[in-house]
């Protein structure tokens, strides 16, 4: 038994010395970071795309793509835990929070809720100019609902409303990338005009995708929190 | 620029001490504070490093969507760890 331990030891440490020292023989693109990638990114994104924030250019620009399959991943995610959690929802329908917060906490969480909706949407909406994005105001306004209901015991969001607002900007992210290939050729070209550098509405479409995304993460991560929440055991 | 490099340092250990915690805790609610702790911690490392991106998103999701929804499961199963082996007695018991 000791033996066969020391046998699996030893063979796992020279297979993890093969493995590092082939590691280390790879390049992983080391000469393009000395051309500079990086100086490409940061020199051509504020003059070309007239974006100051390059992370938000790159991923909601050059990289659209995969925003909208990160987005997608998110949707299903939330959509397999609520199908998951729907049984005990229906049954029930209560919460498993059933008492209030003390007066102090309702009051100072009703008091918190619009700032904290507000910082959201100022994130997701500045999203070209300042760091942040869609994804982080969304997951902001969905912190805020989830102060208020764990505030309140009778607080409730619809459903309805949240699949509605989350359907709706899905589309909306869809039908940008589509207009895009009707105007320039590819999914989710830039066919709109960049405006200059530092104003609100430039840029070209990453506003729009990231008001879009906005919505559409803090739509999902609020029914999640919900359904949790209403889940009784 | 040496206070700079004590500060990262310090933070690290925090973090590593943190998750040292919450491994080792039993009270799951504490262990889920830890790893909250190394959100944080994180997100102010990423701040240090100069990408408030990253560090908006830890921030947000790493210490308060994680943890909350920790804490919601641990509400709704057991609290400790081996309370689920507490309830049924063990083979070794029976014996």
């Amino acid at each position: 038994m000791k033996m066969k331990k020391i046998l699996v030891i030893s063979l796992l440490a020279v297979f993890g010395v093969y493995l590092t020292e082939a590691l280390f023989k790879l390049d992983f693109g080391r000469q393009f970071f000395q051309q500079g990638v990086k100086d490409f990114y940061l020199v051509t994104t504020p003059m070309k795309l007239q974006v100051a924030n390059v992370v938000t250019a790159i991923v909601v620009n050059f990289r659209g793509f995969d925003t909208l399959g990160e987005v997608t991943v998110l949707f299903l995610a939330t959509t397999a835990m609520g199908s998951i959690l729907y049984k005990g929802r229906h049954q029930l329908g209560e919460r498993a929070v059933l008492f209030s917060g003390s007066r102090i906490v309702t009051t100072g969480s009703r008091l918190l809720f619009p700032a904290i909706i507000l910082l959201g949407a100022y994130v997701f909406i500045h999203g070209h100019l300042t760091p942040g994005g869609g994804f982080q105001g969304g997951v902001i306004i969905a912190t805020g609902f989830l102060l208020m209901l764990m505030a309140y015991a009778d607080y409730s969001v619809s459903h309805i409303v949240l699949s509605v607002v989350e359907s709706l900007a899905g589309i909306t992210f869809a039908t940008i990338g589509l207009l895009g290939m009707l105007h320039g050729g590819s999914f989710l070209q830039d066919f709109l005009p960049n405006g200059s550098l530092n104003d609100l509405l430039s840029g070209g479409i990453i506003p729009i995708i990231y008001i879009a995304v906005g919505f559409k993460v803090g739509a999902e991560l609020t029914g999640l929190i919900y359904t949790a929440l209403n889940e009784k055991d | 620029m040496i206070y700079y490099l004590i500060l990262i340092f310090f933070l690290l250990l925090l973090m590593i001490g943190a998750a040292i915690y919450s491994i080792v805790q039993k009270d799951l609610l504490y262990a889920v504070i830890g790893t909250g702790l190394i959100s944080l911690v994180l997100s102010v490392l990423f701040l240090l490093l100069q990408a408030p991106d990253v560090a908006l998103t830890e921030a947000a999701i790493g210490v308060a969507l994680t943890t909350i929804i920790f804490i919601i499961t641990i509400r709704n199963t057991v609290r400790f760890e081996d309370e689920v082996y507490q309830k049924k007695p063990s083979k070794t018991e029976a014996k």
